[in-house]
């Protein structure tokens, strides 16, 4: 059962994470159809950890809620993986952690939703019609700035820099994935294919191997998790019980 | 204050009838029934439970729409009342009625059309019905809709998106 409980809380928190990061683009994205879109996205993430939270909430019992569980944990309990607590950086290194995100998080909901757990599997199923959109979306901006000015390539470049050495903690499972959750590591050679035929067309390369960052899906975070944290519960944590 | 409440017997066919009066928040045009998102009614002695399903995960109009239909069901007279949420199967526009989908039109916003599953240009202007549209992007005001311009018409409109 606490497997169940820190494999939900896992994935709740990966999709928590992200759909905060890019909630900070409200208002500030570089065309309003575009700062729609990413906060669209941010939307669907905030609902799929939802989903995830409520059913975390119910395995655990003892008063245990989606907000407790959002607001009131500490950096170290959150399981989220590395990738998505980094900062927003430019556009292009926003789009880019969210390709390189989605195309994950299709290949892992595509297996979820066959799991033996029924609530997980729902959730998942219902998620994939909403990622396919992310993945369409993110791909077709890689595509536009790795393939489009010198400033933009050389961006983008950058954020491949910037990002690289956090995809490799996605395909190595922590304890809790063992035992029933989907098998990650099988899902690195098609992740890479993917990924592999978007930078092609983006005129991007794939980084050499280089050493990976792990440690987020056990709660051994990058700086940045604090402060995120830090103004997602600041509410809850200023005022606590707060409801309106 | 008294409120009036005029009491219905807790047949299926009442609650539906209750029901189809509750309407999207962000589309009023549309009933929840129209919408597809009423699954099913079970009626157990004098209560009643209706299980209902969000159209997107994240949308912020499902808690509203639970609290409207618990509302509306109080107001005719309906005391013990349960909302769960269902998540499997996953909710699809194919459950749209094809009178949700005319009051839709009428509306000024594209009806799903499954031509286009994906959204690319070409969707039927609601305004003048020209198919010379272009898609301006596929995240809209909601998330269940695109953003389109019609370039016969000048006019922006929304496309309520395959799901």
């Amino acid at each position: 059962m606490s497997f169940l409980i820190d494999y939900t809380l896992h994935l709740a928190d990966s999709n928590l994470i992200l759909a905060q990061r890019n909630a900070e683009w409200c208002g500030h994205g570089p065309i309003l159809e575009q700062d729609i879109a990413i906060t669209n996205i941010s939307l669907d993430l905030l609902g799929q950890s939802r989903n995830m939270y409520q059913y975390a909430a119910t395995l655990m019992g003892n008063g245990a809620t989606e907000d407790t569980l959002a607001y009131l944990r500490t950096e170290r309990e959150f399981k989220n993986c590395l990738l998505v607590e980094q900062p927003n950086g430019d556009w292009g290194q926003t789009v880019l952690r969210q390709f390189l995100y989605s195309t994950f998080q299709q290949l892992l909901y595509q297996q979820l939703q066959k799991n033996t757990d029924e609530q997980l599997a729902a959730i998942a199923a219902k998620a994939l019609k909403e990622i396919a959109y992310h993945v369409r979306w993110s791909s077709e901006w890689v595509i536009r700035l790795g393939d489009g000015t010198v400033e933009s390539h050389q961006r983008m470049l950058h954020a491949i820099d910037e990002l690289w050495r956090y995809t490799g903690e996605m395909f190595i499972p922590a304890d809790y994935e063992n035992s029933f959750g989907v098998n990650v590591t099988a899902l690195k050679d098609e992740w890479m294919q993917k990924v592999t035929s978007v930078f092609e067309e983006a005129t991007l390369p794939i980084p050499e191997k280089i050493f990976m960052q792990t440690g987020g899906k056990t709660g051994v975070h990058t700086e940045h998790l604090g402060y995120i944290l830090t103004e997602l519960q600041y509410l809850q944590r200023a005022y606590p019980g707060a409801e309106w | 204050m008294l409120v009036q409440t005029n009491k219905l017997k807790a047949t299926t066919e009442n609650v539906m009838q209750v029901l189809s009066a509750v309407t999207d928040p962000e589309i009023p045009v549309l009933s929840i029934i129209d919408l597809g998102i009423v699954r099913d009614v079970i009626i157990n002695n004098d209560e009643v439970e209706i299980i209902i399903t969000a159209t997107y995960s994240g949308c912020p109009a499902m808690d509203m729409i639970a609290m409207n239909i618990r509302l509306a069901m109080m107001e005719n007279g309906f005391s013990k009342i349960k909302i769960t949420t269902a998540l499997a199967p996953a909710w699809t526009t194919d459950w749209m009625s094809e009178d949700g989908k005319r009051k839709l039109k009428e509306y000024g916003i594209a009806a799903p059309d499954k031509n286009f599953n994906i959204a690319t240009d070409g969707v039927e202007c609601p305004q003048c019905h020209s198919t010379n549209t272009k898609l301006l992007s596929e995240f809209g005001s909601t998330a269940c809709k695109a953003l389109y311009q019609c370039n016969n018409c000048r006019e922006p409109f929304d496309y309520f998106k395959c799901h």
